[in-house]
């Protein structure tokens, strides 16, 4: 990895009795795309707001291009941010909104009124600099908090779930959209959500979080190839978690014995991936159908097993059984995953 | 509701209204536009020429100013306090501290002199000192003491007025302008100040107006010879006894209060930016740094300092004989003394008060109900204007409620000088106006949806009243009522010009007193002061117990 440009060391942050990041190291090259994904209150706003200089840590040190901003009042960070409801001037107009960091930073009126134009361009909101705030759609919000943010030419953007209050429509669409612009103006950003798959479609590398505590650091392609925990499993999507304990190549788990030859004795956590389960007349678990949902190209079986575990498969090329019907799962051991306990 | 019942219930407060106040304000105007009859503006020109008249308004402006100026700098930090953080005790404390705005304006006067005045606390505390044993608090001579006064006064309405608004500002307004650049000062100031400018000038204008209009502060703390236009329309009543002077000088503050109503809806109406507000829950956060912690301590320890040494100094006054302290004050209220310059014990005044709160509670109750079920039930532009009118005794004030009384109803077609109905009648006049504010907003906003749900459920229109309008109605009658019997117990300015001797309320008992000399007056002007306002914050510890949450309009 290229030398980092923001470096967070052991950074922790309190709320009255309640530490919202415990410890946290993270660091990120200049132009990387990272995403800060976690369920509410994992602590990722926090970490956006104390690398913002809005919440003053507890402990640790942040640097910057090497310095050390930790004690750096927000306003001389020379960051962008961009909250979750937008945050927008509603005294101002969408032109006005846009200039402030403009005017802050003592830019002269001619040149904030060129930059104001093309950063609206840029946003697909050409000529509204005269608009009221208050009229504008959800979306349009959302591009004109994306053009005040960028205006001053942040050295980092943060973004606090920048999708939270847009329809799902927009939630899908935009994603790419975003990408395309940080890729374009070449932004180091830091993207807080608590979708992965919008954290997967914009961002180059995902951090996830957990009770405060880094979880998961990489890729989208090895965190999806090889979740490092059974809560990053859950947290991705996959279904079929659980703890389970191997004895003698026989893995005791809550759906019954799945045989798992050649691994170690001892507690770890088994992913049954989407590909791993298959109905089949001598599979080795047993169960009923208790829903199926349909889902376009597929429909999603849920079962509970006679060991009364419940087990979600999908089914893609057969017609699925119907609710109450007693089926027989067969596990594909090729295609699962043993993670750590 | 139909229109012959709205009828039938706006009759008797119309009466109420045309006698009692449009009569009287008419009687003013007669007096100072046309003493002989007809129109005759010499009355006026008399007194605008009068040298002490510019010198008057001047100091009745200069004073306001300097109460909404102060109220402003100790406001507004109380404000930030309270809409930024959570701290211990702090529901608690914000009730508390709204109790200064609840209290009779003779009480605050009373607590000031208890800590300031010649016979206060400090000064007592000076006298023993070893130091400097001449060092003395005179605030006696300049009016100072008022605007502190003032300022205790209005201190709440500042920072409940601005301090509602700026809970509801997303603090992530401010911490975007930090992000793009601006200091914490800049931000405030660019964001969040334009934000809350049409709250503070709104405080500011109410607070401008109580103070223009503050009687008993400047007639019991101002220095002599300073009076403001209230004051001096009282003096030329009752003491100069020249009655054209005094109507003239109503009718300019008259015009003056309302130039000053008009500005302000001017100000409100452009001043207001619609804005997305967001929930109060969010806003507050423990204070986190150094800086924050010693400043939301400094600021709420000050403000217990300010707010509550007045009124402990009433309390340790009134036991407070020669150096020690004993109960001889509150013994002397059971009995009657010369020296008092009372015709009755002080604890009649206290029995008196009391009859003639009940008997306000009724009439303002009854009336205020009336008035409450027209506006609240029907639309146009009839309820419309009543609601104005009910308002008007509101803008104008009580010490011109008082004058009016004195001048109209004491010759026949209506002689009431005699009747002991007067007192209660000018109070339920200066009650009205918030009894019908308790009450009309919680009738209207009774959603219609509760309506036509019972209907569909069976119950007939009659029964629909009964069970879903009649007990909400009920409840804000209630709050009505105790707003009624507070705002008669405390009220001042007008039962001034009409209090007869033999019938004085507590209020106008504290005045006598505090002007007879002698400790022991003093002292039982202290424990009569100390007993309303334990009555005054009861009766609003009751109110706040009975309000509908959401509703409240004061």
């Amino acid at each position: 990895m290229a030398a980092a440009l923001l470096r967070l060391d052991a950074v922790t942050v309190c709320y009255a009795e309640r530490t919202a990041l415990d410890s946290a190291d993270l660091s990120v090259a200049a132009g990387e795309i990272v995403a800060l994904l976690g369920p509410s209150g994992s602590g990722k706003s926090s970490l956006l707001r104390a690398v913002a200089g809005l919440e003053p840590p507890a402990s640790g040190r942040i640097e910057f291009e090497g310095r050390d901003i930790t004690g750096q009042p927000t306003h001389e960070r020379g960051f962008g941010l961009m909250f979750q409801d937008f945050a927008l001037f509603p005294h101002r107009d969408v032109g006005a909104n846009v200039a402030f960091g403009l005017r802050m930073h003592g830019w002269s009126p001619a040149s904030i009124s060129a930059r104001v134009a093309e950063m609206l361009e840029l946003v697909g909101l050409p000529g509204s600099a005269r608009r009221s705030v208050n009229q504008l759609s959800g979306g349009e919000q959302q591009r004109v908090a994306l053009a005040r943010a960028l205006a001053p030419e942040p050295r980092l953007l943060m973004l606090d779930e920048p999708m939270g209050s847009l329809d799902r429509a927009l939630r899908e669409r935009l994603p790419p959209e975003l990408r395309a612009i940080f890729l374009r103006l070449g932004l180091t950003v830091l993207y807080v959500t608590h979708d992965q798959e919008e954290a997967f479609s914009v961002a180059d590398r995902a951090v996830i979080l957990r009770d405060g505590r880094i979880e998961a650091d990489g890729t989208p392609e090895t965190l999806w190839s090889r979740p490092p925990s059974g809560f990053v499993a859950t947290f991705l999507g996959f279904r079929n978690v659980a703890p389970v304990t191997l004895h003698g190549g026989v893995a005791s788990t809550p759906w019954g014995e799945v045989t798992l030859v050649g691994q170690p004795d001892g507690p770890a956590t088994l992913v049954l991936r989407p590909g791993s389960l298959a109905l089949a007349a001598d599979g080795p678990i047993r169960g009923i159908v208790t829903s199926r949902r349909f889902k376009g190209d597929h429909a999603l079986v849920s079962v509970t097993t006679d060991a009364g575990a419940a087990l979600e498969l999908e089914i893609r090329d057969a017609w699925p059984p119907e609710v109450g019907a007693p089926v027989h799962v067969a596990v594909d051991v090729t295609k699962v995953d043993l993670l750590p306990a | 509701m139909s229109r012959r019942v709205a009828v039938a219930l706006s009759i008797p407060p119309l009466v109420f209204l045309l006698v009692f106040f449009v009569w009287p304000v008419i009687a003013i105007l007669a007096t100072g536009l046309a003493p002989d009859g007809w129109l005759d503006t010499a009355g006026i020109a008399d007194a605008w020429a009068r040298p002490w008249l510019l010198d008057t308004i001047v100091f009745t402006i200069g004073l306001a100013t300097a109460i909404t100026a102060c109220s402003l700098l100790v406001g507004l930090p109380a404000a930030w306090v309270f809409a930024r953080f959570t701290f211990p005790g702090r529901r608690v404390l914000r009730a508390l501290f709204t109790i200064p705005f609840v209290l009779p304006t003779v009480v605050v006067a009373a607590a000031f002199l208890a800590l300031l005045g010649p016979r206060g606390a400090i000064n007592q505390l000076l006298a023993g000192n070893p130091w400097f044993p001449d060092a003395r608090v005179r605030l006696d001579d300049s009016a100072v003491a008022v605007v502190i006064a003032g300022v205790f006064f209005n201190v709440a309405v500042v920072s409940r007025l601005v301090g509602g608004l700026w809970a509801h500002i997303d603090p992530r307004m401010e911490e975007a302008a930090r992000a793009l650049g601006a200091s914490p000062w800049r931000a405030f100031r660019e964001v969040t100040w334009p934000l809350l400018l049409p709250a503070v000038l709104s405080a500011a204008s109410i607070v401008f107006l109580f103070s223009v209009t503050s009687f008993a502060l400047v007639l019991l703390l101002g220095a002599p010879g300073q009076p403001t236009l209230e004051v001096e329309i009282w003096r030329q009543t009752a003491i100069m006894l020249n009655l054209t002077v005094a109507a003239a000088l109503v009718v300019i503050q008259m015009v003056g209060i309302g130039v000053l109503l008009v500005v302000h809806a001017r100000w409100q109406e452009r001043l207001t930016v619609a804005q997305r507000l967001s929930p109060a829950s969010d806003v507050a956060r423990p204070a986190r740094t150094r800086r924050e912690r010693v400043a939301v301590a400094g600021i709420v320890g000050g403000l217990c300092l300010f707010l509550g040494l007045p009124l402990l100094a009433l309390v340790e006054r009134s036991f407070a004989s020669g150096s020690g302290y004993s109960d001889a004050a509150w013994q002397a209220l059971l009995h009657t003394s010369q020296r008092s310059g009372l015709s009755v014990p002080p604890v009649a005044a206290l029995v008196d008060s009391l009859v003639f709160a009940t008997a306000t509670l009724l009439i303002a109750g009854t009336l205020g109900a009336m008035i409450a079920i027209v506006i609240g039930y029907r639309t146009g532009w009839l309820p419309r204007a009543f609601d104005a009118l009910v308002m008007l005794p509101l803008g104008t004030s009580a010490v011109i409620v008082g004058f009016g009384f004195l001048i109209a109803l004491d010759q026949p077609p209506i002689d009431l000088r005699a009747s002991v109905l007067l007192i209660p009648i000018a109070h339920s006049l200066v009650a009205l106006p918030f009894v019908v504010r308790a009450m009309a907003p919680v009738i209207r906003s009774i959603d219609p949806r509760l309506r036509e749900a019972a209907a569909v459920l069976g119950a007939s229109p009659r029964r629909v009243w009964q069970e879903v309008d009649a007990p909400l109605v009920a409840r804000a009658a209630l709050v009505g009522a105790g707003f009624a019997f507070a705002i008669s117990l405390g009220e001042f300015g007008a039962t001034l010009f009409i209090a007869r001797p033999d019938t004085p309320t507590v209020p106008i008992a504290i005045d006598r007193l505090l002007s007879q000399p002698g400790a022991l007056n003093f002292g039982q002007a202290m424990a009569l002061s100390t007993i309303l306002m334990g009555l005054s914050a009861a009766s609003m510890l009751v109110i706040e117990r009975w309000r509908t949450p959401g509703s409240q309009a004061f």
